[in-house]
């Protein structure tokens, strides 16, 4: 047994450094640091200088595109890609749509879609939930009717995320009513210039706008845009929200968010003349939640290792989603605790792109509330915590 | 002992509550919390005039009452209603403050117009970088030629920018001073600010603001004691405005499990959720019991202990009511048009203001390790 990565993964790591170092735009990581969400063309722009490197994706075999990186490979790509402020790219083409076409779709599918998906010629989103279809997915209601050369879609998705961005949106519908719930799903691609299509913003709970919902009404959608059979998506979904998700713990966004608290609480006044670092109760708050993320950095690299060997990661990924999900939270929590006061201004003036006011108070200090509630989300999306211990006690505990 | 509410006591609850109920919905509250002023003068006015500040005030200046179990009432229910009104300040903080025994000069004389409405306050406190410390005042007032004048700097002071009238602690010539500033007068300067949970604060400036013996309202131990008092009552007045919104964030989720279905059913049904709303129920009766034991010793010399007590645990179960309601409801609970949202917020950001959990625990082991 040995616990440190080897030389390879070091040099690996050196290049990866360097190569960011060079290539990742100084305004770009400077947003992304500050913790506001990039714009549009900045994701644009630094999927493209991945894309020409070949590292925009790893989950794709090698003749699509794909960076070939080993689980490690990827696990250290990904570390270092969060500390240098690199936006994390937009998964919806490139981590979930492209498998899928790998997979399922026709020849035509893959040569017009893919490397469309690698440039960002096309941007994705994913049209799977629909307000009545939360946890219990199975029951979506959005109708996909054949009409000659065409289907005809009638319907409502929400939480697309991104959505006001995308061109296209890769959708769960339903082509049947025959059998089991989960036996009349299709998987169609929508052009969302199509007629028929709105797209609606839904602010979130601290103010900002990163999810919609998209009415689809007698919207029609070309039969050579389904994936696969029809009534076959809900195998083709599943195979999307099996497939191995890199990153889902958040480690990396876990251990910069850390520092970046040890060094707030270091710099900010108790109150009393020391500073908030020396306060006991806060220290042991910060030393708990280290705790926790130096064990769950471990995990991760035990289910990395498992997957280097060739062990498909099944219902670990919820494991790491549970306990990657709450640090993340309670590290919010404490950067929102950690400024007292000045937790309470709300600037959403100040998460603008080039925004120049003064903040009320320490730099960041305004966004960490916001931050905080947003962050709120990471238990309940991808399949809430409590459907993840749902998975993790069927098919691990096998109850 | 008896823990019901006297006749009037209920007759306030129910009249408060009638009133959040009629005139409080939530695309009210989403128009006053996006307009500029930050709250509605009309809603002000009517609440005034239901007698909700002279409810806060002792008989003794033409009150109605000023106890623990006033406060409560009224702000309970304002909690239950998310209600973003210059309540707190005006009349818990400002009014009480202009209520001393001891106060002088025109203060007092504020009165009938705050009582009536017409009149709001602020109390211009904390100081950039105290944190929590009630203690730091450095800003100064100093003598000017016949008067004085005042200079120095006041953090997050709620309702700052909306105030007719500032009432600002300071350090003068016979110690402590609680001043009477009025927001628009020559050297003070002001920026106004929403804050996460939908109300407004200000940070203020003042420079060689000029100020009359007329003007100061309390003077040294006087001025010590009585800030003292305001933010005792201010931090019971939050204690009990989060009982208020723990109950709504648990009546909006009781009511989600009952009639959201999932795989067939309602989520209620599963034993997981279950036990979490059971154990969010029992935290809230906690709450209510530590918010009842601090009214009832508003008056007392245990009250600080008390305070820290409650705002401590309140802090703590807020958090945990707040983050419970907003995973049970999922995503639709992290929108912005969910009203449980902005109970959650305002949950959480109760934390920050009067000294958080970490601040009153700490504070609380100090004063109860004497007995």
């Amino acid at each position: 047994m040995r616990l440190d990565y080897t030389e390879e993964d070091k040099a690996f790591r050196e290049e990866v450094r360097s190569f960011l170092a060079e290539k990742l735009p100084a305004h770009i990581s400077k947003a992304v640091k500050a913790g506001r969400m990039p714009a549009r063309e900045d994701y644009i722009t630094w999927q493209r200088i991945l894309n020409e490197k070949g590292w925009s994706v790893h989950s794709w075999p090698k003749e699509y595109g794909g960076s070939g990186f080993t689980p490690f490979q990827k696990h250290i790509f990904e570390e270092e890609c969060v500390k240098a402020g690199a936006p994390e790219l937009p998964p919806f083409g490139l981590n979930m749509l492209g498998p899928v076409l790998i997979a399922f779709g026709s020849e035509e599918q893959k040569a017009h879609y893919l490397p469309r998906i690698l440039n960002c010629d096309d941007w994705w989103c994913q049209g799977y939930s629909e307000p009545g279809s939360g946890s219990d997915l199975a029951s979506l209601k959005t109708k996909a009717v054949r009409e000659g050369d065409h289907y005809i879609v009638n319907g409502q998705k929400t939480w697309t995320t991104m959505g006001q961005y995308a061109d296209w949106i890769f959708c769960l519908v339903r082509t049947s009513n025959q059998g089991k719930p989960q036996e009349g799903i299709s998987f169609l691609l929508i052009d969302l210039n199509t007629p028929g299509v709105e797209m609606r913003p839904i602010i979130t709970i601290e103010g900002g706008h990163e999810v919609n919902e998209v009415f689809f009404q007698d919207v029609k959608v070309p039969v050579e845009n389904l994936v696969g059979e029809e009534n076959k998506g809900w195998t083709y979904a599943k195979y999307l929200l099996q497939h191995e998700r890199v990153g889902i713990a958040g480690v990396a966004a876990a251990k910069e968010g850390l520092k970046k608290l040890k060094r707030i609480a270091a710099e900010t006044d108790a109150g009393d003349g020391t500073k908030l670092i020396d306060d006991p109760a806060f220290a042991e708050r910060i030393a708990n939640v280290e705790l926790d993320l130096m064990a769950m950095e471990l995990t991760n690299l035990r289910v990395l290792a498992q997957a280097q060997a060739g062990g498909a990661p099944g219902a670990e990924s919820s494991m790491l989603k549970i306990k990657g999900s709450v640090i993340r939270q309670e590290i919010s929590d404490l950067l929102r605790r950690a400024v007292g006061p000045y937790a309470l201004p709300f600037m959403p003036e100040l998460e603008l792109p080039g925004a120049n006011e003064e903040p009320i108070g320490p730099e960041g200090a305004n966004s960490y509330a916001g931050h905080y509630f947003n962050r709120r989300k990471y238990s309940i999306y991808g399949g809430s915590n409590e459907i993840q211990r749902n998975i993790i006690s069927k098919m691990i505990l096998g109850l | 002992m008896d823990f019901n509410l006297s006749e009037d006591h209920t007759l306030l609850k129910d009249m408060v509550a009638r009133f959040v109920r009629q005139k409080y919905d939530f695309e009210t509250r989403d128009k006053i919390i996006k307009s500029e002023a930050g709250y509605s003068a009309e809603i002000w006015g009517e609440l005034a005039e239901l007698g909700l500040v002279a409810a806060v005030l002792p008989e003794r200046v033409g009150g109605l009452g000023g106890t623990g179990i006033d406060i409560m009432v009224v702000m309970e229910e304002l909690g239950r209603g998310i209600v973003v009104e210059p309540f707190l300040a005006t009349a818990v903080l400002g009014a009480g403050l202009l209520a001393e025994e001891d106060a002088k000069g025109r203060g007092p004389a504020l009165l009938d117009n705050v009582v009536a409405g017409e009149h709001l306050l602020a109390f211009a406190h904390y100081e950039p970088g105290a944190r929590y410390n009630a203690d730091v005042v450095e800003t100064a007032l100093t003598a000017d030629g016949s008067g004085f004048k005042l200079s120095g700097a006041k953090s997050v002071v709620i309702n700052g920018g909306q105030a007719d009238t500032l009432i600002v602690s300071a350090k003068g010539p016979n110690g402590r001073a609680l001043v009477l500033v009025s927001r628009d007068a020559a050297g003070v300067s002001l920026r106004n600010y929403k804050t996460h949970d939908g109300f407004s604060a200000a940070e203020v400036q003042f420079e060689g603001v000029a100020v009359s013996a007329d003007d100061i309202l309390l003077e040294g131990q006087a001025a010590e004691d009585a800030t003292s008092r305001a933010i005792a009552r201010a931090t019971f007045a939050l204690c009990a405005e989060s009982l208020g919104a723990m109950e709504n964030a648990r009546d909006a989720t009781l009511e989600y499990l009952r009639t959201r279905t999932q795989f067939g059913v309602p989520i209620g049904k599963f034993q997981v959720l279950q036990h979490r709303m059971v154990d969010m129920c029992l935290e809230i009766e906690q709450a209510r019991s530590i918010v009842l034991l601090a009214a009832s010793k508003l008056e007392s010399d245990e009250r600080e202990k008390h305070l820290s007590a409650a705002k401590a645990l309140v802090g703590r179960i807020g958090r945990m009511v707040a983050e419970e309601a907003v995973q049970m409801h999922g995503g639709i609970g992290v929108t912005w048009e969910l009203l449980l949202a902005h109970v959650a917020k305002r949950l959480v950001m109760i934390d920050h203001y009067f000294g958080d959990t970490d601040y009153h625990l700490k504070r609380f082991q100090k004063l109860s390790r004497a007995a």
